[in-house]
């Protein structure tokens, strides 16, 4: 970002002023956030505010490399908008919800269709797209899974082994959390942001405490925020070890699969040692946190994480001697370093295509601007590579806890949070991908 | 050499799977708690501390009555243990929590401070579940976290195949459901359809405050409030979620195997 933007600037876990967003008429609005995405900015969030009978679009861009957020708006509109989406395809999926939310038509919208509204008691998802032809086979799963995981419908499109398209529609999952966090925090805000995807509750509830701390203009204390780092890594913990071996399962590689079963829950417990849940439920409050971790819990942590992260690295390992996994991994779903940017792709999908993108360290909030973890990056692009990235991170992850669980800051775990400035607009960037939240006036 | 590794692997770790139910059940972590118990005698006059702290609204308390906690609609998240100040409402540390009936699951009447817990099946059904019960895993909008911790029953650790309890790809194959999430409208056609193509006789599993009451979600126009709204519930396992273990006791409980396993 050498060159100076229109957009407003923002760090991560900050708020500003809502009427000092910049605002366009809606073409320029568009024609101004293409330009920045096409130097190299990447879209976050994109979305509507209704402004009396109109809406205004928001977009919130991210300058990884420049550790700097921007945002700028829309004047009120209503009617049509010029689709960004056929300029970036990044913004497809923002779109489609501003269409469904609002009303308004993204004009140029190559695949307009709904992302999670309801029809009656089925979601009114749009036609399927459908590959033609007498070797053609089609694949509906879902939305009720062959194993235990939440609901959505898939298509394949298959020729033979060969997968030619899947389509995913998930408004299964719809349970009305965004309406309900209008005129709040309500007394069940926290719980909703906590189940908004249980097995990312701590990353979750702290991005929603980070953003109300940061609409109070204030920060939780360094011990709270220590202690957050160490339950989201964790969580990242028991995440990776139990997609690594659902990533072992698929391929009917059953030693790491169940060896990852019982070691994920493993990851679990030890955060259920720290605040009682598995999920870490309860833990993360806005202000602080609910528990401590005093000197004799950490020492058990440190104790009882050493056993697991050693069983946990040999049964990762089994994956890369045998043959058959490396088979199945290689040069399977290849995803490419510029189709990752193009779609705006984030998280560990995005460093198994080679991009330098962590929310750790590109716009580090909390305890990451004291105590950074090396970013972990997999060239390559394929399953092999997303097996990878998981499990270097599981290592980089356990060395974290081992350095943090041993140098605890001094302090309380609880700060007092005034009540939010109520016309100032908050932002915070989610390693979850999915936990963006943002109130306005 | 991975075979020859992986095999040496598991002789040196031996058998990893509890000795619960014949030996004692695992302990719960410290800060857990368990189920809620409640003493409304210790509750002074007209006192409501209790009732805005909970976030889903589980405590009531009309005018002149006694207080009822809800342990159906409960998160287990405390506020209310540590905001009552007459320490009326207690944590007990029991992990056994599931009831057959929804009324069991409310406390705070007299002779109700602790939840009833479940019965058996019926001697009939009894004979045809009892040693062999597969069910179909319905997560109707559940955020994943009691999908995940009954996923883990199938693990090595607790090994749920040894009980004769299965959970199936297909209804057709399938004795029951086991239900999660507070049924959210867009899952209420999907969970009707596989409600009906099970086979009767059949039971239904309701786990987590959302499938047993609509959880954090209850109220929402786009939520059923719980899968009793859809279909008729034979087993209720609070939670939020519920404990792997406090899923293993009701789903025990319901099959009599926890006597049987004590007894052998």
């Amino acid at each position: 970002m050498s060159a100076s933007t229109p957009f407003a600037l923002l760090a991560n876990a900050t708020s500003m002023p809502w009427a000092e967003v910049p605002a366009w008429p809606v073409a320029g609005f568009i024609d101004a956030t293409a330009a920045e995405l096409s130097r190299g900015a990447r879209l976050c969030a994109m979305f509507g505010v209704p402004a009396g009978a109109g809406v205004q679009l928001v977009a919130v861009l991210a300058f990884d490399t420049d550790s700097i957020l921007a945002v700028g708006s829309s004047t009120p509109c209503s009617g049509t908008f010029p689709s960004l989406t056929a300029r970036h395809a990044q913004a497809h999926l923002f779109e489609r919800e501003i269409w469904e939310q609002h009303g308004l038509t993204p004009d140029g919208h190559p695949w307009l269709k709904p992302v999670r509204r309801t029809a009656g008691n089925a979601p009114a998802n749009g036609e399927f797209f459908r590959v033609a032809g007498g070797e053609i086979h089609e694949v509906a799963v879902g939305p009720v899974h062959a194993g235990i995981i939440e609901p959505g419908h898939f298509r394949f499109q298959c020729a033979g082994e060969e997968v030619l398209h899947l389509e995913i529609a998930l408004g299964y999952q719809h349970r009305g959390i965004e309406e309900a966090l209008s005129g709040g925090p309500h007394r069940a805000t926290l719980i909703q942001m906590e189940t908004i995807a249980g097995d990312t509750t701590l990353a979750h509830a702290t991005a929603h405490a980070t953003l109300m701390e940061a609409l109070a203009a204030s920060e939780a204390p360094l011990r709270a925020q220590w202690l957050r780092a160490i339950a989201l890594e964790l969580e990242r913990l028991a995440n990776h070890t139990g997609d690594l071996g659902a990533l072992a399962n698929d391929v009917a590689f059953l030693p790491t699969a169940s060896a990852c079963g019982k070691l994920r829950g493993d990851f679990l417990n030890l955060t259920s040692l720290l605040c009682g849940n598995r999920f870490g439920r309860g833990l993360v409050q806005p202000g602080g946190c609910r528990h401590d971790l005093e000197p004799a819990r950490a020492a058990e942590m440190l104790d009882r994480l050493a056993p697991v992260l050693a069983d946990t690295a040999q049964a990762i390992g089994w994956l890369w001697d045998s043959a058959s996994v490396r088979a199945r991994f290689e040069n399977v779903g290849t995803v490419s370093a510029a189709q990752a940017s193009e779609i705006g792709l984030v998280g560990p999908a995005a460093r198994a295509c080679g991009l330098v993108r962590d929310v750790r360290y590109d716009h580090a909030s909390g305890w990451h601007r004291f105590a950074q973890a090396p970013v972990t990056v997999w060239p390559g692009g394929d399953v092999f590579a997303r097996a990878r990235v998981r499990s270097l991170e599981i290592q980089r992850c356990g060395e974290f806890l081992g350095e943090q669980l041993k140098a605890p800051p001094a302090g309380g775990l609880r700060g007092e949070l005034a009540p939010a400035a109520p016309t100032r607009w908050p932002w915070r960037s989610s390693r979850a991908g999915g936990a963006k939240c943002a109130t306005w006036p | 050499m991975f075979i020859h590794d992986t095999l040496i692997h598991r002789l040196k770790r031996g058998c990893e799977t509890m000795a619960y139910p014949k030996g004692p059940a695992p302990a719960l972590p410290d800060r857990h708690g368990g189920a809620l118990h409640v003493d409304a005698a210790q509750c002074g006059d007209d006192c409501r501390a209790c009732v805005p702290l909970c976030p889903t609204g589980a405590i009531t308390r009309e005018f002149g009555q006694a207080v009822g906690l809800d342990l159906g609609r409960c998160v287990f998240c405390a506020a209310c243990v540590d905001g009552c100040p007459q320490q009326a409402i207690t944590r007990t540390g029991d992990h056994r929590m599931a009831v057959r009936h929804r009324d069991d699951l409310v406390l705070g009447a007299p002779g109700h401070q602790q939840v009833r817990l479940a019965a058996a099946l019926d001697a009939k059904l009894l004979k045809l579940f009892g040693r062999s019960l597969r069910l179909r895993q319905v997560s109707a909008g559940g955020c994943n976290a009691c999908e995940a911790d009954t996923n883990v029953l199938g693990t090595i650790g607790w090994d749920l195949g040894r009980f004769g309890i299965q959970f199936v790809a297909s209804p057709r194959h399938a004795d029951g459901l086991l239900i999660t999430g507070p049924v959210s409208k867009a899952m209420e056609l999907a969970l009707l359809k596989t409600y009906e193509a099970v086979p009767a006789p059949k039971i239904v599993i309701a786990v987590g405050a959302c499938a047993i009451a609509g959880g954090p979600f209850v109220g929402h126009p786009q939520v059923n409030d719980g899968a009793a709204a859809v279909v008729p519930v034979d087993l209720y396992i609070p939670g939020c979620p519920p404990h792997p273990l406090t899923i293993l006791d009701g789903l025990l409980r319901l099959l009599d195997r926890l006597e049987i396993a004590r007894q052998t």
